[in-house]
């Protein structure tokens, strides 16, 4: 039995061929329409996050499974005082796959410890998102028809940004990445990441304040939102969250088929004008990740 | 002072002066039921002052966790009063228990039942990691 905790528990061809399958339902859904039928998916949402929660139940759904789960802490037994190991026991009984957020870092790992079905981490806390990082990879395969010889910029959060640091990760595996690291001070890529991933695999990076001095030379830019839940302190956050706001005149000097992404929700850190823009990926992204996510839950039931 | 020698154990030698009693509880000597002699504060041309740990019986110890607290740590064995090894101590590829996570966002700060467990993820500068959240040990 195989979870997915992180994105590294996938090799290179495993990716290849979840990508291979996402293209092949996007290219003929109805053959997989009733590949989960009288399979069940529980969405274990210890912390709130709607998109993410939907974008499962409606991969689960599309495959012709059913699903159950919650969508809040408070809504479960954890709320009482039970511990994530003893859900996750209980909820196996109940379900064939399990898709987890939770707020502490590490509980999916404890889950897949205990449990007896495939577990998904869908997030847990400012750790690893590795369904994102799919989407993303996805998207990439799609837009570029690619996922080496790339030059990626990644602008806002780069410190607490989990989506960001599993990109650089899995991005690095790949040939010829070069990244443009784009945020303030105060949000820089931490020391580990650059020691641990950039340097050791010798992948070409630069770091900048400026959103335009690299903007020319990028085939993908990806855009993070500043999150407020990551701050101890909200002056910090007040003073950081509008540092960055794409718009049209910051990309007149982009590639023709700049690929801007985003995974979503944004707040204002890119302009609505930009979304008419044909440049802009990011809902593609967002639908894009039902397909990934049906992707994985055929893979993780060894359902062919 | 004079300790004497033992005909079969094992010497635990050259720790950092004054560690000894940390060495002593991470391997959990108490539950022995031999001798344990713990000699601080000793004479050595090497360190100045020095530790020493002699246990009067050859047991089966994992001393793996030795690598991480004090990686001068020479082991030797005793065998009718012989020394028959004497080693270092390599680091230990995983350490379980002895050292907290201190991020406040990991599950151990809120799974009470969980073993703390840090991975040797760089062998040359000494890093662990969380096996949960993956934060250094020394952050």
């Amino acid at each position: 039995m195989r979870h997915l905790i992180d994105i590294k528990d996938l090799s290179l061809e495993e990716i290849q061929e979840l990508i291979k399958t996402a293209k092949d339902i996007i290219a003929n859904p109805n053959k997989y329409c009733e590949k989960c039928k009288y399979k069940k998916l529980a969405t274990l949402f210890f912390e709130p996050s709607t998109r993410t929660r939907l974008s499962f139940e409606a991969a689960m759904m599309e495959l012709g499974g059913n699903v159950l789960g919650f969508s809040e802490a408070n809504s479960s037994s954890t709320a009482k005082g039970e511990s994530v190991s003893d859900t996750i026991r209980v909820v196996g009984c109940y379900s064939d796959i399990i898709a987890m957020r939770h707020p502490k870092e590490g509980a999916p790992l404890v889950a897949s410890l205990k449990s007896t079905v495939p577990i998904i981490n869908a997030g847990d806390g400012g750790h690893n998102h590795p369904t994102q990082t799919l989407t993303d990879l996805l998207t990439i395969s799609i837009e570029k028809q690619r996922l080496d010889n790339l030059t990626i910029g990644l602008c806002g959060d780069l410190k607490f940004g989990r989506t960001v640091h599993s990109l650089i990760t899995a991005m690095s595996r790949y040939k010829n990445i070069k990244f443009v690291l784009i945020s303030p001070d105060e949000l820089k890529i931490p020391e580990y990441v650059k020691e641990e991933i950039l340097e050791k695999n010798n992948i070409e990076y630069v770091e900048t304040t400026d959103i335009e001095e690299h903007i020319s030379e990028l085939d993908i830019l990806y855009m993070t939102r500043v999150q407020k839940e990551r701050f101890f302190n909200e002056e910090d956050y007040l003073r950081l969250k509008d540092y960055y706001i794409l718009n049209k005149e910051k990309i007149k000097n982009a590639k023709k088929d700049l690929c801007i992404m985003h995974p979503l929700p944004r707040v204002n850190e890119i302009s609505t004008e930009v979304d008419d823009d044909p440049r802009a990926c990011y809902f593609k992204q967002a639908r894009y990740g039902k397909y990934i996510r049906m992707a994985l839950i055929l893979k993780l039931l060894e359902i062919k | 002072m004079n300790i004497d020698s033992i005909k079969n154990g094992i010497v635990i030698d050259h720790i950092q002066a004054k560690k000894a009693l940390e060495i002593y509880k991470a391997l959990k000597l108490e539950e022995l039921d031999c001798s344990v002699a713990l000699i601080t504060n000793a004479k050595s041309k090497k360190m100045g002052r020095k530790d020493i740990i002699k246990i009067d019986k050859n047991i089966d110890l994992d001393l793996n966790i030795l690598g991480y607290l004090d990686p001068n740590i020479t082991i030797n064995i005793i065998k009718d009063d012989k020394r028959v090894e004497k080693y270092h101590v390599e680091l230990p590829k995983q350490i379980i228990n002895i050292i907290k996570c201190k991020n406040p966002r990991c599950i151990t700060s809120t799974e009470q039942e969980l073993s703390h467990i840090f991975i040797l993820t760089d062998k040359e500068k000494r890093k662990y990691r969380c096996k949960y959240c993956e934060s250094l040990s020394d952050e």
